[in-house]
C-alpha cells in the first residue's frame, strides 16, 4: 500500500497548545512542509519571538532559539552571520514584530540579511491576553481599547508588508492569508519562495499572514475566519509587494 | 612580541580578535567609538563579521544569535548603551551562553556626560537586567590589564556559559599606554555542542528563555547558582598593594585604583602604613580580602558616590571599618586629594 | 627624573594629538612609563585640541592633567589663558608666538617663545611646525633624546613615512636652537 499522505517531518509529535480556530497551526505546518520540501530541515534555525508561538521551538523540528520580545530579527541577524550557509527564520507576531520589534524588523530588512520572516498579523496581543495590537483594525475592540479602536486616539494600523516592501534590502515581501482552501496554497507557494530568496542570497524575504484570533477575538473558530475575509483583508490586501527574485535573475 | 603603544579602545579590539573573536555587534557612543571602528576595519581582514546596528539592544541581541551559534562574539558601549543592552544580557544568561561586553562608563545617571566615571558598578555587578543572575565583572586598572582581561573573559565566557562583563572607563577607552600581546596560553574550552548549526542527523540544538513551570525555572536558577559557585570559588581575583604591613587599606578598582597606588606611594614616603587592595573581578568579589584583623579602616575609593562601599561593607562584616571618599559626575581623583582624605581618616597614625 | 606632565594644545590640525604621541612612543622607546591622553567629545568639536603626556619612572597614576603640568606647549591663542596656568611654578611653558602675540605674565615659570609657522615655512613644510615645538620642549625638558622622537618617527606615522625622517629632524633640531638661544 502507497503512502499518499503523512505528517510533515518538519513538526516534532508535541501537541500543540493553540486554540481551537487559531491559524498558526496551519502556518506552522506550511513552513514546516517546505521546509522538507526544499530538504532544508537538517540545516534549519528558527528564532521564536514572545507572544504565542513563543512555545514555536517546541513544536517545529528544527534548532530554535526564544528571542526576546521584538528582536528576533537581531537574533537572526547574529546567527545568520555566523552561519551564512544555514536557513534562519524569524516567527513573529504582530506585537513582537510590529510594536516593540519594529526598528528590528525595519533594519534587519534594509542590511538586506538573509534571513526570512514569517510574520502573523492577527491584530491583537495573543498570550497576554487580547491587548490592543499595533494592527488592530479601526473601531476593533480590545481589552485595552476597550471602546474599539479610536485612531483619533490610539492611532492607525500599521501595514508592514507595505512598510517593508519600501526598503531596498527587502527582496521578497507578500501578504497572504490561510482563511480559505485557496489562500493556503497560495500562502505555501508564498512561502516557499520566500525561502527560495533566502537560499539564493538575495536578500530579506517576509510573508505576512493575515490569520485570526478566535479566542481574543471572541469569536467561534468559523466566524474568526470570516472576519478574516470581511474585515482584515480588505484593510490589509493579499497580494505580492516586492519581488526583486526576477530582476535579480537577470 | 615587543610593546607598541595604544588606545585603550583600540588595544580591546586587537584583544578580541587576539582571542578568537570574529563578531562583532555595536552600536557608537563616546567615549567608546573607537572599539567598534577599529572592529570594523580589522575584523573583515580576520574573515570576521562587523555589524553596526540600528541600536545597542538590537546590538545585544544580535550578540545573543552569534553566541548561541557558536561563535566568540563581542559588543561594547558606555554606560547609557550599557542600560540599554540589560535586556539582551539577562536573555544570554537565562540561556547560559558566552558573550564579552565591554564598558567604557562614563558620568550618569541619564545622558550624563562623557567623562569618565564608575557610576555603573551597581548595574554591572549588582545585575541591571530582571531576575536572579550574576554575570562576571572584570576591572581593568591599565590597558595591558584591560588586553589580558579581554583575552580571559573569552575563555571564561566560553568555560562557564555566562556573559562576561569588561568594566572600564573612558580613561581606559581614550588613553594610550605601552601594551604587550604576548599571547598568553589561554585555557582548554568545552566544546559547543550546544550551538545552533541545524540539527543534521541527530538531536535538535535548543536555545531556551523561558520555563512555564516554576518549579522547572527554580531548579535552573539552582543549578545557574551552583555554577556562580564555582567560579566564586575559582576565578576570584584582586590584588594586594603595599599590604604586607598595612594597617589601613585603600579599596578601589579600575582608574581609581592606579590613581590611588600613587597616593599610597606617598603616604608610605611620608610613614603611613597604608596599602591598596585591588578587586580585579567585581563579581565574584574578593571578600575574602576583607578577612584581616590587623585594618583599623578599610578607606574605599571611587569615581562615583559610593557603590562598591556596599560589597566591602558586606565582606568586611563591620560597616563602621568602611569609610568612603569618591568623585561623581565625570570627575577624575587627584592623587593629592586621596592623599589628604587618607591623612584625615589616619589622623597621626603614623 | 621627576614625572612629566606635559600638555599640548591648539587648533585641530596643527598637530596637537600626533606631537604627544610622538613624545609618548619616544618615552616608551626610551624604558619609561608612559601614557597620552586625548581631551574627547564636543570639545574637540570646536576645533581646538588637547592632550596630556606623561613620561615617569613610576607607574602612571592619572594620564589626566588637571593642574601642576610640568610643561605646556600652546599652539593658539584660544589655548592661552587655559594653558599657561596650568603650568607649576618651575615648570615650563612652549609659546608658537607666529600665532600668539601675547606675553605669559607669569615670572615663576620659563617661557620659550617659537615662531614655529615662520620656522616650518623656511624648512619648507608648514606642516612641521609641532616638530619645531617638541623640538623646543626637549631641549629644555629632556623628557627623551632627539634621537628617541626619530626613532619613535614611523612608530607613530608608520613606515610608510620614513622619507620624511630627514626633514622632521631638522625640524627638531631648529626647535632645540631657538630654545637654546632664548635660555
Amino acid at each position: 500500500m502507497s503512502v499518499v499522505f503523512q505528517k510533515t517531518k518538519g513538526l516534532t509529535d508535541n501537541k500543540t497548545h493553540y486554540c481551537p480556530g487559531c491559524s498558526h497551526g496551519i502556518v506552522h505546518r506550511l513552513v514546516a512542509e517546505v521546509l522538507e520540501e526544499m530538504n532544508l530541515l537538517e540545516d534549519t534555525i528558527v528564532v521564536v519571538p514572545v507572544g504565542c508561538a513563543v512555545l514555536a521551538l517546541n513544536y517545529f523540528d528544527v534548532d530554535a532559539i526564544q528571542a526576546a520580545h521584538g528582536r528576533a530579527p537581531a537574533t537572526a541577524t547574529g546567527i545568520k552571520r555566523v552561519h551564512p550557509d544555514k536557513t534562519v527564520f524569524t516567527y513573529q507576531g504582530d506585537g513582537d514584530l510590529a510594536a516593540i520589534g519594529t526598528a528590528e524588523i525595519v533594519h534587519a530588512a534594509a542590511r538586506g540579511e538573509k534571513i526570512t520572516t514569517i510574520f502573523i498579523n492577527n491584530g491583537i496581543y495573543g498570550m497576554t491576553g487580547g491587548q490592543m495590537a499595533p494592527t488592530t483594525l479601526p473601531y476593533m475592540k480590545a481589552t485595552t481599547a476597550p471602546l474599539g479602536r479610536d485612531v483619533n486616539i490610539q492611532g492607525y494600523p500599521i501595514k508592514v508588508s507595505e512598510m517593508i516592501s519600501t526598503l531596498d534590502g527587502a527582496k521578497y515581501v507578500e501578504r497572504v492569508s490561510v482563511n480559505t482552501p485557496a489562500n493556503v496554497i497560495k500562502a505555501k507557494k508564498a512561502i516557499r519562495k520566500a525561502f527560495e530568496v533566502q537560499q539564493k542570497g538575495l536578500g530579506f524575504s517576509l510573508i505576512e499572514v493575515v490569520s485570526s484570533c478566535p479566542t481574543n477575538w471572541g469569536l467561534t473558530p468559523v466566524k474568526a475566519m470570516e472576519f478574516v475575509s470581511e474585515k482584515m483583508i480588505p484593510y490589509y490586501p493579499l497580494g505580492v509587494y516586492k519581488d526583486e527574485t526576477a530582476e535579480e535573475a537577470k | 612580541m615587543a610593546k607598541v603603544l595604544m588606545k585603550g579602545n583600540e588595544a580591546v579590539g586587537k584583544a578580541a580578535i587576539e582571542a578568537g573573536c570574529r563578531y562583532f555587534f555595536g552600536y557608537p557612543i563616546t567615549p567608546q567609538s573607537e572599539l567598534p571602528e577599529y572592529m570594523a576595519r580589522e575584523l573583515p581582514k580576520v574573515g570576521g563579521v562587523f555589524v553596526q546596528s540600528e541600536s545597542e539592544i538590537s546590538a545585544i541581541n544580535m550578540v545573543y544569535g552569534a553566541a548561541s551559534a557558536g561563535a566568540r562574539v563581542m559588543t561594547s558601549s558606555s554606560s547609557p548603551g550599557i542600560a540599554l543592552k540589560q535586556e539582551g544580557i539577562g536573555y544570554i544568561t537565562k540561556a547560559n551562553r558566552p558573550a564579552v561586553i565591554v564598558n567604557m562608563m562614563r558620568g550618569g545617571p541619564g545622558l550624563g556626560t562623557i567623562q569618565p566615571s564608575q557610576a555603573d558598578y551597581h548595574m554591572c555587578v549588582k545585575g541591571g537586567s530582571n531576575g536572579d543572575y550574576h554575570n562576571i565583572v572584570l576591572a581593568p586598572s591599565s590597558i595591558q590589564e584591560a588586553v589580558d582581561m579581554v583575552i580571559e573573559a573569552f575563555d571564561l565566557a566560553d568555560i562557564y556559559l555566562t556573559p562576561v562583563i569588561i568594566l572600564a572607563d573612558g580613561l581606559i577607552g581614550q588613553m594610550m599606554e605601552p601594551v604587550e600581546f604576548t599571547n598568553k596560553k589561554q585555557r582548554e574550552i568545552p566544546k559547543k555542542d550546544w550551538a545552533l548549526v541545524g540539527k543534521g542527523k541527530g538531536e535538535r540544538h535548543i536555545t531556551k528563555n523561558l520555563d512555564l513551570n516554576p518549579l522547572d525555572l527554580e531548579r535552573e536558577n539552582i543549578e545557574l547558582f551552583e555554577k556562580y559557585k564555582k567560579i566564586e570559588e575559582n576565578e576570584t581575583q584582586y590584588e594586594d598593594y603595599l599590604m604586607e604591613d598595612a594597617e589601613y587599606a585603600f579599596v578601589a578598582y579600575g582608574t581609581s585604583a592606579r590613581i590611588v597606588k600613587s597616593a599610597v606611594r606617598k603616604l608610605r614616603e611620608e610613614g603611613y602604613k597604608i596599602g591598596l587592595i585591588r578587586p580585579k573581578t567585581l563579581w565574584p568579589f574578593p571578600k575574602e580580602a576583607f578577612k584581616r584583623n590587623n585594618i583599623k579602616k578599610y578607606i574605599d575609593i571611587e569615581m562615583s558616590m559610593g557603590q562598591m562601599v556596599d560589597d566591602v561593607k558586606l565582606a568586611c562584616e563591620d560597616v563602621h571599618k568602611v569609610v568612603f571618599y569618591g568623585r561623581s559626575g565625570g570627575v577624575i581623583l587627584s592623587s593629592e586629594e586621596i592623599v589628604d582624605f587618607g591623612k584625615s581618616i589616619m589622623g597621626g597614625a603614623l | 627624573m621627576e614625572t612629566q606632565k606635559i600638555c599640548f594644545a591648539g587648533f585641530g590640525g596643527q598637530g596637537v594629538l600626533s606631537a604627544g604621541k610622538l613624545l609618548t612612543y619616544a618615552g616608551m622607546l626610551e624604558g619609561k612609563e608612559v601614557s597620552w591622553c586625548p581631551s574627547y567629545g564636543p570639545e574637540m568639536r570646536g576645533g581646538t585640541a588637547n592632550c596630556a603626556v606623561v613620561v615617569s619612572d613610576e607607574p602612571v597614576a592619572s594620564p589626566v592633567i588637571t593642574e601642576n603640568a610640568t610643561a605646556a606647549v600652546i599652539m593658539n591663542l584660544p589655548s592661552f589663558d587655559k594653558f599657561v596656568n596650568i603650568v607649576k611654578s618651575g615648570g615650563t611653558i612652549i609659546i608658537n608666538s607666529s600665532l600668539i602675540d601675547k606675553k605669559v605674565e607669569r615670572d615663576d615659570v620659563k617661557v620659550i617663545y617659537v615662531p614655529a609657522n615662520e620656522i616650518a615655512k623656511e624648512i619648507g613644510n608648514p606642516n612641521l611646525l609641532n616638530i619645531i615645538l617638541i623640538g623646543a620642549l626637549i631641549a629644555i625638558e629632556k623628557t627623551v633624546s632627539e634621537n628617541s622622537i626619530i626613532d619613535a618617527f614611523t612608530k607613530v606615522f608608520g613606515e610608510n613615512k620614513a622619507k620624511f625622517i630627514p626633514i622632521n629632524k631638522e625640524a627638531i633640531e631648529k626647535g632645540i636652537e631657538c630654545a637654546k638661544s632664548q635660555i
